[in-house]
Formats: C-alpha cells, structure tokens, sequence
C-alpha cells in the first residue's frame, strides 16, 4: 500500500482533520 | 515570570513570525514546488537542484526552524504562559492555552524532524557528506517523509497559534 505521505493531497486533508480535531481536543481541555 | 514592556513583546513576537515565515515558506516551497517539479525536470538540469539551490533552501530552512522556536519559547516565557501552554493546558489556562500549546507542541516536534531527521538525511541524498551511493535514495526517501510530516504537522500548527490570538471561541 503506497504512504499516504506521498501524495500531497492526502497530507493536505489529513493535516486539515488533525486541525479539526486539535480544536475539538481545545475545546474539551477548556471547558 | 512576566515582562510587560509592550515594544520588547511586539518586537520579539515580530522576531518569532519573520522566522516562522522563513522556515514555513521554504518547507512549503519544498513540498509543493521542488519535489513535485523533480520529475519533470530534464536529467541534464537536476544537479542545478541538487548542488545549488536544496543546500542554499536547506541553510535558511534550518536556520529559520531554530530561531521560530527560540524566540517563540522567550515569547511564550516572557507572556508567562510557558509552562501552561507546555501542560497543554490541563493544568488552567482555558481553550485558547490548550490550543496554543498543542500547536507549539507540534512546532517543537516540526523543528527537531528538520534538526535530527531531515537534515542527515539530506546531507546524505545531496551528497553533503561521505556515503556510500546505496544508501542514498533511502536517505531521500525518509528525508522526503519527514518533510511531508512536517507540511501536515504545519496546518494544524499555524492554525493553532493564530487562533490563539483570535479565538474562534
């Protein structure tokens, strides 16, 4: 299976998910 | 510890984004310029990427990820909010603490991949030092990896810290 690294693409989505779900983790750190 | 001087915090944090600019810009031209182009270079060009501009890009990358951490660490230190943002939050400091100090976290991981992966790797795959020609397109490779880490790492990461003067929340 390739590294989903490899495409630059994939590594823009997963790095926007990571972001979603940073704010998410803030969020529930904080309340 | 806290430092109200306002000109001193203005003029470190500017410190902090002029480096942070350097580094981000060059690891994004990296993985959005250079290595998609590679391939579509004729062979007879490439040494052009590899001898001359890579070292230069690779200099001012380093370079720009060691002083975006050391003057965001003194900026963070001069806010009184270091050790908070280190804890991530968990020990007060609300939402806008967590966030900043997971996205601080993610630039602290960012910058030792460019020190103690990217870079020897790259040393390697350039021909920088001694090695020997096998070892080079794996050197490459892990070097290549890295660096898209850090592009991934680098949303979150600058979401997170202009959030945290902007809170969306």
């Amino acid at each position: 299976m390739k590294n989903p690294l490899e495409s630059l693409h994939m590594t823009i989505v997963m790095g926007v998910v990571l972001t979603v779900i940073m704010v998410l983790v803030a969020q529930g750190i904080g309340s | 510890m806290m430092i109200e001087d306002p000109f001193l915090l203005h003029f470190v944090r500017w410190l902090h984004v002029v480096s942070g600019v350097m580094w981000i810009g060059l690891l994004w031209y990296l993985n959005f310029v250079q290595v998609p182009t590679m391939p579509k270079i004729p062979d007879e060009l490439k040494p052009a990427i590899g001898k001359h501009i890579a070292p230069a890009v690779l200099f001012w990358f380093r370079w720009g990820a060691a002083s975006t951490v050391l003057f965001g660490l003194i900026l963070a230190w001069m806010n009184g909010y270091l050790g908070d943002t280190l804890a991530i939050g968990l020990n007060g400091g609300g939402a806008t603490t967590a966030m900043l100090g997971i996205a601080m976290w993610f630039g602290l991981i960012m910058a030792f991949n460019v020190w103690f992966v990217i870079w020897p790797n790259q040393k390697i795959a350039l021909g920088i030092v001694d090695a020997p020609a096998e070892k080079k397109p794996g050197a490459a490779r892990r070097a290549m990896l890295f660096s898209r880490t850090n592009t991934l790492l680098s949303i979150p990461m600058l979401y997170g810290m202009v959030a945290a003067q902007n809170p969306p929340f």
